[in-house]
């Protein structure tokens, strides 16, 4: 694709159905707009008069920039799996929970049984398991994507609708089960709704980072996020990601082309997986701990808005769309509910009607812009066919 | 004309509840050559197509292929063996390009994984090369090699029929099944697609099994035809026995045979 990241496409359509992407420009791109915005959070707003530095206090945190790039890392994943293959699934929030207890489990001092210290920030004489904040990624990723396996095996036999009720269930079991995970058996597992916190300090080039330490864990997430983008356009350019087009256009006549349909989806279930759960590893440093209640059902619907709105199958488009409805959900609509209520003198709690927002735009999308903001350009060619192109199909 | 055979089916019968689709009907596709299946509209024709390719399974009766009992086997094994097939009303990926059509059904032949494509290994990216070289080749035989970059539903009608082909002859099949391939083609280009029928035949040395209700192409271009009505097989022959059999003009072609066609 020849789309760098800080240019918006413009809105004509390569006529031309593009295959492979140029890999160095849109690394290019990415990275300088990445680090333009490190260096300007980390050196610029601290030089600003007061008056400037304030506006971006209130309108773009960098606590806020640092969570939305988890929710994108998440929503890439979600892309592989509804984007790429098809694949309905309302329950991704479970690998998020399955991420976040992992690195809840392997980053605290909550086993205190015992004392397993592998690269990590954590004092020595901590009891409890440390492992290396990049070890657990690598962890948290495995363990989510061993469970898009067992949940997958048996689910994603399902077509369509019925898979996606199925996968809304297993969404919501797995966060049931951290949550009322406090005594199994008489053992703690999940320390019910308490949450397992802190969690340790991520290190890196030997620094310690703390939870204050947001421009350094900007840039983790960020490369994080590159990393999931990087997958996500070399898989799909490849053979796996053909197949999973073929089925997303034709199940059975991809699999009478000898693609193995419970292979191919399973694939993408576990590698969506492997997003989810690094997602959750990164989310649980991010408010430094995990929370049963934060994993509800809701997670997993925003996350489907974000690929829905941005532009399914468009690894873009999924970017801006998790960017934007990251930053209304965690800032432009409180900033906004503040300065309506000063200007006006009213009382009214915007935050609270954020699903009333989320819906309405869905809404309007599918009304009137159902191929996203950043379409991929096969369903471009889809949902805007001009009355040239729709006369030769068919012809006899 | 080979007398071994490719693919073999015995006895096969298929029920639907109380329905009898397909009635013990046993059927041998030799090895290079053209044999037709036709029978009236509701004879069992695409069901026992179906059969073949693993899309139901049978009642009873075997299916073997290249001498494995393939009856049991899941559609994608089935391809992967080498028994391609066309639709009867087509079914291409229409939002990916020819050549990725194509390229789809090479997916068994090829061998990168999830780790080498990420990476972009050297080998994965030759045969990336390799398998898209082979792709344009398959374009070009089948005479479409100018529409290798749109999209298959962008292509008109008889050039996605021509594009089937050449996905279906991708997975490097023994035997290729068209399903009533003329259907919408006029008389001009049903006689063009005879001669590339034959052309399949002989130079990728398939075993052709075709279904067609167009008689003037069934009777040129097989070498064997079975008549299927009502599930059963009423008939076997070469294309003038058939002409002649009393019972295939009874159930079928009566009507046509009579007013001079």
């Amino acid at each position: 694709m020849k789309i760098s990241l800080p240019r918006i496409r413009k809105s004509k359509a390569p006529k031309k159905p593009v295959s492979g992407f140029d890999q160095a420009k849109w690394i290019r791109g990415f990275s300088i707009a990445a680090i333009a915005i490190w260096i300007f959070y980390s050196f610029i707003v601290d030089v600003l008069p007061y008056e400037v530095s304030s506006i971006f206090q209130k309108w773009m945190p960098a606590t806020t920039v640092n969570e939305a790039l988890v929710w994108v890392i998440c929503a890439l994943g979600l892309n592989i799996v509804v984007g790429y293959a098809g694949l309905l699934d309302l329950g991704f929030v479970a690998f998020w929970a399955i991420g976040g207890y992992v690195a809840g489990w392997l980053m605290s001092d909550f086993f205190q049984q015992v004392s397993i210290h592998l690269g990590s920030t954590a004092p020595a004489e901590q009891r409890g398991i440390h492992i290396s904040f990049w070890g657990v990624l690598v962890i948290g990723g495995l363990v989510a994507a061993v469970f898009g396996v067992i949940i997958g095996a048996p689910t994603l036999r399902l077509k369509s609708d019925y898979l996606a009720l199925v996968t809304l269930g297993f969404g919501e079991i797995i966060p049931q089960i951290f949550y009322n995970g406090e005594n199994i058996g008489g053992f703690n597992l999940t320390n019910g709704s308490k949450g397992i916190a802190p969690v340790d300090n991520v290190g890196l080039f030997g620094k310690t980072l703390g939870p204050f330490d947001l421009d350094w864990k900007y840039l983790i997430f960020v490369s994080l996020t590159a990393l999931m983008v990087f997958i996500s356009l070399r898989i799909r350019s490849g053979r796996l990601g053909r197949a999973w087009l073929a089925i997303r256009e034709d199940e059975l006549a991809a699999s009478m082309m000898g693609v193995p349909l419970m292979r191919s989806k399973l694939a993408a279930y576990a590698i969506g997986a492997v997003s989810g759960g690094v997602g959750g590893v990164a989310f649980a440093t991010h408010v430094n701990g995990v929370f049963a209640d934060r994993f509800s059902f809701s997670i997993s619907i925003i996350l489907l808005a974000m690929v829905v709105l941005g532009g399914m199958g468009n690894v873009w488009g999924v970017i801006v769309g998790a960017l934007t409805i990251a930053w209304v959900n965690a800032t432009g609509l409180p900033a906004i509910g503040d300065t309506f209520n000063s200007t006006f003198g009213t009382k009214i709690n915007f935050p609270s009607y954020n699903f009333l927002l989320f819906g309405g735009i869905l809404i309007f999308m599918m009304l009137y812009k159902r191929e996203g903001m950043l379409p991929e350009s096969r369903l471009k060619e889809l949902m805007h066919e001009t009355d040239d192109e729709t006369s030769d199909v068919g012809k006899h | 004309m080979s007398t071994k055979s490719a693919l073999n089916a015995d006895n096969i019968s298929v029920k639907f509840g109380g329905l009898v689709a397909v009635d013990d009907v046993s059927f041998d596709i030799p090895e290079n050559s053209v044999i037709s299946l036709i029978g009236p509209n509701g004879a069992g024709k695409t069901t026992f197509f179906n059969v073949l390719t693993g899309l139901y399974k049978p009642t009873s009766g075997t299916v073997t292929f290249d001498g494995k009992d393939i009856t049991a086997k899941p559609p994608h094994k089935i391809a992967q063996a080498g028994v391609a097939r066309t639709f009867q009303n087509i079914r291409l990926f229409g939002l990916m390009t020819a050549e990725e059509n194509v390229m789809v059904a090479m997916h068994s032949h090829l061998k990168s994984g999830v780790l080498s494509t990420i990476l972009g290994t050297r080998k994965q990216r030759a045969e990336e090369a390799e398998s898209k070289k082979i792709a344009r080749e398959l374009l070009e035989f089948v005479g479409i090699g100018g529409t290798a970059d749109k999209f298959a539903r962008n292509l008109s009608y008889g050039d996605q029929r021509r594009l089937e082909v050449a996905r279906a002859l991708a997975l490097q099949p023994k035997v290729l099944l068209l399903d009533e391939p003329t259907a919408g083609m006029n008389p001009q280009e049903s006689k063009v697609f005879v001669d590339f029928v034959y052309r399949v035949r002989d130079e990728k040395n398939l075993g052709i099994l075709l279904i067609e209700h167009d008689m003037s192409v069934v009777m040129k271009v097989s070498e064997r035809i079975t008549v299927l009505d009502r599930g059963q097989k009423i008939a076997e022959g070469t294309p003038a026995e058939i002409k002649s059999d009393k019972r295939v003009i009874e159930a079928y072609l009566g009507k046509s045979a009579e007013s001079g066609k």
